[in-house]
């Protein structure tokens, strides 16, 4: 079991979110080409130990967030709303 | 020098004995210690081909490289014993019912290796062909069975949608009535389909391989790729450095970290997948069953538990730790299938980790790295492709150039966008 500690809600179930991916730059879409579109599409760093990633709070606060976690030891150490402000 | 394993015992340098009921009986009244089933070696400071990951990938493409291309300078690199991986988390389930061609093609081989693998590799490896059912408890899910019968049938394939009275006289005690939330309307049947012992799988194929001069390095754990002018030179290991100019990574789960050693990026996320076991009963349950919907699949072993798998988790992690919510959710999701195992006990569960890509197909191919090939990304259905998948890559290695069967699975698919489109096709929904 998961706990994230939501800024607006609180503790929370990892239920109550969905997991939407590492975190990626995206390519500007005026200026990439077909390739550079695919491999930040499909490709990913999948790396163990310490990441950034995405989640979307479904069944609260419905917010995006940006969540720092080891995702071996599944700990999580920072928790913040992206973009900064809160609800 | 007689060589030591990683325990200091000396290893016998004796050639394999046959297993055999004539073998058998003589071993029983000579009262010697049977042939040790793999060897022990020194780790060589060059081989012409090393694989990374000592499961059924790994050991079944050195077995086909020695046997069907005549390479035996092969290592094979396991960081930790071999059949650790997903090699002995997997749930034994083979099939070939997919929902492309090509898909049903390369799982079907699978299958067809599978039947004589016993045989083969001279290893009991238990295939059960008991028949493999896929329940449609929507018009939208017996739409795409009815899609997946057709395309099997036109490879060749024994697929078929059956109605909900053919289910019960194959399964009596699936609850066929109106009364659950999900009824069962039909089923894709699939009688070549069914389980095997996985661990014997790993095991006959690295006997084989072994017999037929394959290294196998336990306890060796890869640290780093050397890569020069584009090209493979070596592969750096817990043990020392190997000089090599072919490298396949076999592995699943540290398939992005092993590509990353090379400088290859992979389209892949890993992501775990649990599955629990109960206390073993009398035997009631002859097919596999599987429910997309429920998210779950059930068969019962030759032992008499029953295994349970499930879809994977909601979020990537390399965690191999069981949560709450798989426990409940698959309870309450196999009640609705059978009412009758409500007071069976769960003995323990496990995870597994699955490379999943985003178009549900495995990629097996060349990489921009020359030397350096990949069999990896294969997500929930890698170890019923082990035979095909590890006679693939050792044809594509002996011939320089993947083969008929695995071409629409190269890693170049990704940035050409010419995806595979199996996602209808994994056993539940992801």
């Amino acid at each position: 079991m998961l706990v994230i500690l939501c800024p607006n809600c609180g503790p929370r179930n990892s239920d109550e979110f969905t997991y939407q991916g590492e975190l990626r730059s995206r390519p500007d879409v005026n200026a990439t080409d077909p390739a550079e579109w695919r491999r930040y599409l499909y490709m990913r760093s999948n790396e163990a130990g310490w990441v950034s990633e995405r989640w979307f709070h479904v069944s609260g606060c419905r917010r995006y967030l940006l969540i720092e976690r080891n995702n071996v030891s599944n700990e999580i150490r920072d928790v913040e709303v992206v973009g900064g402000e809160q609800a | 020098m007689v060589p030591e394993d990683i325990y200091g015992r000396a290893s016998m340098a004796k050639p394999t004995t046959k297993y055999s009921a004539w073998n058998l009986f003589r071993q029983g009244m000579s009262h010697t210690p049977w042939t040790r089933v793999w060897d022990h070696h020194e780790l060589k400071s060059s081989y012409d081909v090393v694989i990374i990951g000592g499961g059924v990938h790994g050991l079944a493409t050195a077995y086909y490289l020695a046997r069907n291309h005549g390479i035996t300078d092969v290592a094979i690199v396991e960081k930790s014993y071999i059949g650790s991986g997903g090699s002995g988390r997997n749930t034994a389930i083979v099939r070939s019912n997919y929902l492309t061609s090509e898909g049903s093609r390369f799982y079907d081989r699978s299958v067809k290796l599978y039947e004589g693998l016993a045989d083969d590799v001279n290893f009991n490896v238990m295939f059960e062909q008991r028949g493999h059912m896929t329940l449609a408890h929507s018009d939208a899910s017996l739409r795409t069975m009815r899609w997946r019968a057709e395309v099997n049938k036109l490879e060749g394939i024994d697929s078929s949608v059956i109605s909900p009275e053919a289910i019960k006289e194959l399964a009596p005690y699936l609850d066929v009535t109106d009364h659950p939330r999900y009824p069962i309307l039909g089923a894709l049947w699939h009688p070549p389909g069914g389980i095997i012992r996985h661990d014997a799988v790993v095991w006959g194929y690295a006997r084989a391989a072994n017999a037929m001069g394959a290294h196998i390095h336990q306890e060796t754990e890869v640290t780093g790729i050397d890569v020069a002018d584009g090209r493979v030179t070596a592969v750096q290991t817990s043990r020392g450095p190997i000089a090599t100019e072919t490298v396949i990574n076999c592995t699943a789960g540290w398939a992005s970290l092993v590509a990353a050693m090379a400088g290859v990026t992979l389209p892949i996320t890993t992501r775990p997948l649990q599955a629990a076991v109960t206390e073993p009963v009398k035997a009631f349950l002859h097919p596999v069953i599987v429910s997309g919907s429920l998210h779950t699949y059930v068969s019962q072993t030759s032992r008499g538990e029953l295994v349970f798998g499930a879809s994977v988790d909601p979020f990537a992690s390399y965690s191999t730790r069981g949560s709450l919510e798989f426990t409940t959710g698959l309870a309450t999701h196999v009640l609705e299938l059978m009412p009758a195992i409500a007071n069976m006990r769960m003995l323990r569960q496990w995870a597994g980790l699955c490379d999943m890509t985003p178009d549900f197909g495995p990629i097996i191919g060349p990489t921009p790295v020359e030397g350096f090939y990949v069999d990896v990304g294969w997500g929930t259905y890698g170890f019923k492709a082990g035979p095909v998948a590890g006679e693939s890559v050792a044809d594509m290695i002996a011939n320089g150039r993947p083969g008929e069967l695995i071409e629409t699975f190269g890693l170049d698919r990704f940035e050409s966008g010419t995806l595979t489109a199996e996602k209808g096709a994994a056993a539940v929904g992801h």
